[in-house]
């Protein structure tokens, strides 16, 4: 019973930390003027309608449109992730090179590089090559290992797999290469699972790079239609509009969240991302 | 990273573990250090963006320094850093400290505190927190209901900064998680010592669980800071850095000389002395933090 008072502080809590969301999904329900007279998150009526409207945005395109353009950013920047970050902790968890404590000290030093002071010459040599308005700014660079904290991570788990299991398989005869794909990558695949959640949730998130480097309409991904339509809108009606979106654009996010928080939030707190 | 020295297998020659983080060496040199060299250069000229940069030694530099704007943009952000980044880590020390109780239905509150810090930066939740305190608004309605008066929000500097900070306090849930291992990694043997000696929750709080902390509120704070101090979405959308630039941010700052008054070598001269800011920053971080941990000991 000493726990009640727990309970209760920490209910408080998180319904301050959903009542916002809750309110967003009711409010775009609602219609203008219950919007700004009850606090309340669930609306008189349920209307449907606003979210044909939404879906079909303030561009010639629908939201479907912009779904697929975000879809066709992230799925190669996940895979490409994935695969360059696992190379490279592998070459650092498993091998010894020259100069491999400077370049580990790099990668580390590079996860606390402020992403806006690179930003702006990047755009001048994407536009320069003429790559800018393309999503090659946007994927390629993750076939570098360009988050070191994925690298970081990998390395943490890699040290976890017993070092035997490599000589066992290279005494049957494995390269370094099958030693990597049949023993560990099995062995670490919470990990991979947490690298392509965390590669979508940020790229869904991700504002400046996007606003940057893309500039036709036809091209954006979701946060730049959502930020246009919230700037090409500003009278009462369209505002529910603008909210619909808003929930539309970010059901991708709680989905991926939803089905992967388990191994996910498992994946971090097994001492992953932890310094 | 101590114990990186491993001895290579039989028959692997010193350059294969070379040839596997050559995609880090590789986007290192094309994506951080090419950018750092260039925003150093760039901002030695007059460049808009278009025709070829002119060189014209530190003139950017001194401009800099003597516009009024930058310097605001400075102290707007500095003031930011320092009023987001104490309580960010205070809540969610304190939210990592209540859900490391091993009690039914955790993993639920857990998922709660986490979730915004996860869709937090999602456009579509800051332009949700620019509705939520519109006048009018779920946050107007509510001080309404507990007598206060309304404030409008937009209209006054420090409460424009607040709306932002609110936003990023909001998230503080990755930060929680990085306490929250750090929580479950202390022995409890530890606490069961100092209860038979007679130490209350509170004292053995300060004597056994901050210092065993201190590494990861150091990252905690040396990642916030830079968050923080590069803080441009949620200014961009949601207050155009008004009112009278009380939230023009030195990311506002950067992205309008690039974009809209296409003034790349400017820009990168802003970049560049940011990043000298940053560091700066976190080299007084490192040696505030470093002499209390002699201190202590």
């Amino acid at each position: 019973m000493k726990k009640i008072p727990l309970y209760i502080l920490m209910t408080l809590m998180a319904v301050v930390m959903i009542y916002p969301l809750l309110w967003l999904v009711g409010a775009s329900f609602k219609t203008n003027d219950e919007i700004f007279s009850s606090a309340w998150f669930v609306p008189e009526s349920l209307d449907l309608s606003v979210y044909k409207r939404a879906w079909e945005t303030v561009t010639p395109f629908s939201m479907g449109h912009y779904f697929l353009n975000t879809f066709f950013i992230i799925i190669p920047k996940t895979i490409f992730a994935v695969i360059s970050s696992v190379l490279v902790a592998y070459g650092f968890a498993r091998f010894d090179f020259p100069l491999k404590k400077m370049f580990f000290a790099l990668l580390m030093g590079s996860m606390f590089m402020p992403a806006i002071v690179t930003v702006m010459p990047l755009y001048s040599l994407w536009s320069k090559i003429g790559l800018h308005d393309t999503y090659v700014p946007l994927t390629i660079p993750a076939l570098f290992a360009a988050e070191g904290a994925f690298v970081f991570m990998l390395v943490q788990f890699f040290r976890g797999v017993p070092r035997e299991f490599d000589e066992a398989a290279r005494i049957d005869g494995c390269g370094s290469m099958r030693v990597l794909i049949y023993i560990l990558v099995p062995c670490i695949r919470p990990v991979i699972v947490s690298i392509s959640v965390f590669t979508f949730l940020w790229t869904m998130n991700d504002f400046l790079t996007p606003l940057i480097m893309i500039s036709s309409v036809e091209k954006y991904p979701l946060s730049l239609i959502l930020r246009l339509s919230a700037d090409s809108t500003g009278d009462g009606y369209e505002q529910k509009k603008i909210i619909a979106m808003s929930v539309i654009g970010l059901i991708p996010s709680v989905a991926v969240f939803a089905a992967a928080q388990k191994k996910f939030i498992s994946g971090i707190t097994a001492g992953g991302l932890s310094g | 990273m101590k114990n990186l020295n491993y001895r290579n297998p039989v028959g692997v020659g010193k350059y294969t573990g070379l040839l596997l983080i050559m995609p880090f060496i590789i986007g290192f040199a094309l994506f951080t250090l090419y950018p750092f060299a260039a925003s150093l250069i760039l901002g030695l000229t007059d460049y808009d963006g278009i025709y070829s940069p002119e060189f014209i030694g530190t003139e950017n530099f001194s401009d800099m320094i003597s516009s009024s704007e930058f310097r605001g943009a400075v102290g707007v952000t500095l003031k930011y850093t320092f009023i987001l980044v104490p309580l960010k880590l205070t809540v969610s020390l304190l939210a990592a400290l209540l859900l490391n109780a091993e009690i039914k239905g955790i993993g639920v509150y857990r998922t709660i505190f986490y979730l915004p810090s996860i869709l937090g930066s999602n456009l579509a939740v800051v332009i949700m927190w620019q509705f939520l305190f519109t006048s009018g608004g779920l946050v107007d309605q509510l001080t309404e209901t507990v007598g206060l008066p309304s404030v409008g929000w937009y209209g006054d500097g420090n409460s424009a900064m607040l709306i932002i900070v609110l936003l990023r306090l909001w998230e503080f849930g990755s930060a929680m998680i990085l306490f929250l291992n750090a929580l479950r990694d202390i022995p409890s043997e530890y606490y069961e010592a100092a209860r038979v000696d007679g130490c209350g929750h509170i004292r053995s709080f300060f004597r056994i669980t901050l210092p065993l902390l201190r590494r990861v509120i150091f990252l905690n704070l040396v990642l916030q800071t830079i968050a923080a101090m590069q803080e441009f979405s949620a200014p961009y959308m949601i207050t155009g850095g008004g009112p009278m630039k009380s939230t023009y941010t030195i990311g506002m700052l950067i992205y309008d000389e690039m974009f809209r008054f296409h003034n790349a070598g400017y820009a990168n001269a802003v970049s560049w002395a940011f990043f000298v800011l940053v560091t700066v920053l976190v080299l007084i971080l490192f040696a505030v933090t470093r002499k209390k941990t002699e201190e202590d000991i």
